[in-house]
């Protein structure tokens, strides 16, 4: 049995959404190099959609793979449903993750979720501070 | 095509190793232990296959005990050399921070059972030294337990005159030479060896199978109690088609040794020669002390899993010690204790080499990993952090 999805495996060979967004309307960045793993979402907004999305990885097959996936399940669609998108969703777009790799799919979440909180805090757009939990608290980091 | 370079892992059988065995599986079937003429013939054989393994090692036949390999071996020389020690009221161990886990688990569960053990710090090219092993030595040092080569980075230890120290000192020296046998020359007399672990697949021979030696007079502990089988130290029906094959491949490989050195040492420094134009990687321990055919590189800013995956679609099989590959949060113990940072150790790949592999080949790993690397740096923010002067280079 191999170790990833036939989706997963294709998120990781071929990942859409790779790159940078010059002058992007958010940017969010998750995890840490020590840990092994680094999320990086570029987004550029307008008329309160997602117009565009990019990402940065560094790390294991299923963290670019849940990047990928994470960005495209929100491209094109409004914010307010891009705040909703859980890692549940993403996994299970991803056709499930190895049960030591779930954590890959929290950090995409939270990737998505820092970038709106960036643009949110870039434009001066009141919101509800307690949706957007500290990337730390999944305990992944902690030793 | 498929390269295969993750020969620390596992080899494939060699022809002699699969011809030596095949005659025990459907014709000389016999129980060793079996009075009539093909018990008789199968315990025949299981002493032809002892006094070879006893021939490549330098000891005697009866010094031997076969397993079901490198692990078991361990955990039975670490914890009959324990039980020796508690006897005379010994009870500290000496050993390395980078043995194979079945070493240091089997030290750990010791450790729970009141023995105290002090694990020596390797140095920055991964090696160990008998000064450092003498530093430690204490009056109730019962055993240093030392590999004589890593497996993860290769690094051959110095382990005749660890064992020359011990052997003066009158401290058991227990060596896990299971990368070592069959690609580096043991004589457990001249390297003052009292135990010595060694496993079949790590030389071409089948998987399932290993032995350990135990000098003449130490008294082992048996793991698994039943039958009188090797001596009534090792229960269970003797893996005989296992032993005869593992016998095969040990004589196989350690009459090719030098041949075989001289070759896959030449790859293996072709292979360092290429990775090492990739900018900010580092070869893994020591340039020259390290086993002919082990290569292992760190790259700085990606992950040794994503890398691993994308050398596989390019058909070549290689390890990596990040911690995704592990199913741990952290990188191997081996590249920490070398003192080489988690966010480097990440990035790591292993790439063994052995006799079946070509320059050709070598020249293939050399454009994938360069290329993978370069690919995966491309949209890695760590990278992109480390060239723009946001983060510092660890490897220069």
């Amino acid at each position: 049995m191999a170790l990833y999805s036939e989706t997963v495996m294709d998120h990781f060979r071929n990942p859409r959404n790779v790159g940078v967004i010059e002058n992007a309307d958010g940017v969010g960045e998750v995890g840490n190099a020590k840990c092994g793993d680094i999320m990086k979402i570029y987004l550029k907004i307008e008329n309160d959609t997602i117009a565009d999305v990019k990402f940065e990885t560094f790390g294991c097959g299923s963290a670019i793979a849940s990047s990928s996936m994470a960005t495209e399940m929100i491209k094109g669609k409004p914010v307010s449903e891009a705040m909703k998108l859980t890692n549940k969703a993403v996994a299970e777009a991803l056709d499930g993750l190895p049960a030591h790799k779930l954590h890959c799919s929290v950090l995409a979440e939270e990737a998505i979720k820092a970038a709106l909180q960036d643009y949110y805090e870039k434009n001066g757009i009141p919101y509800d501070k307690t949706q957007f939990p500290d990337c730390a608290h999944c305990g992944h980091c902690e030793k | 095509m498929r390269i295969y370079a993750d020969n620390a892992a596992t080899t494939k059988m060699s022809r002699t190793a699969v011809e030596a065995m095949l005659p025990y599986l459907s014709q000389i079937y016999g129980n060793p232990s079996s009075l009539h003429s093909a018990g008789q013939e199968a315990a025949q054989a299981l002493f032809a296959a002892r006094q070879t393994v006893a021939e490549q090692l330098g000891c005697e036949a009866r010094e031997l005990t076969f397993t079901s390999g490198g692990s078991e071996a361990d955990n039975m020389a670490l914890v009959s050399a324990a039980m020796l020690g508690a006897r005379k009221g010994k009870k500290h161990i000496i050993s390395t921070a980078f043995e194979h886990h079945a070493v240091l688990h089997t030290l750990a569960r010791l450790e729970k059972q009141g023995f105290e053990v002090t694990l020596l710090d390797v140095h920055e090219n991964g090696l160990v030294t008998a000064q450092d092993v003498e530093q430690a030595l204490r009056p109730d040092t019962c055993l240093v337990s030392v590999m004589y080569a890593n497996n993860e980075i290769g690094t051959i230890q110095p382990i005749a005159q660890i064992g020359a120290l011990c052997r003066e000192r009158g401290v058991l020296f227990h060596t896990d030479a299971v990368q070592a046998a069959g690609h580096l020359p043991i004589n457990v007399a001249e390297q003052n060896i009292d135990l010595l672990s060694l496993s079949a697949h790590k030389f071409h021979g089948p998987k399932g199978v290993g032995a350990l030696y135990a000098r003449r007079g130490i008294a082992l502990t048996n793991l698994i109690e039943g039958g009188a089988q090797e001596r009534g130290k090792r229960a269970g029906t003797e893996n005989i088609p296992g032993i005869v094959s593992m016998a095969a491949a040990l004589q196989e490989a350690c009459a090719g040794m030098e041949k075989n050195a001289a070759y896959v040492t030449a790859l293996r420094d072709r292979l360092i020669e290429g990775l090492s134009k990739i900018p900010h990687g580092a070869l893994n321990g020591d340039r020259t002390h390290r086993l002919p055919g082990n290569v292992s590189f760190c790259f700085e800013g990606i992950e040794g899993e994503s890398l691993l995956l994308l050398l596989d679609d390019k058909g070549i099989c290689a390890s990596s010690g990040s911690a995704c590959t592990s199913g741990s949060l952290d990188p191997s113990h081996v590249l920490l204790a070398i003192g080489r940072p988690h966010e480097v150790a990440h990035g790591s790949l292993r790439l063994t080499l052995c006799e079946e592999n070509t320059a050709e080949e070598v020249d293939e790993i050399i454009r994938a990993v360069t290329e993978t690397v370069e690919y995966l740096r491309g949209f890695s923010p760590v990278w992109r952090d480390l060239q723009s002067g946001k983060r510092d280079y660890i490897l220069k």
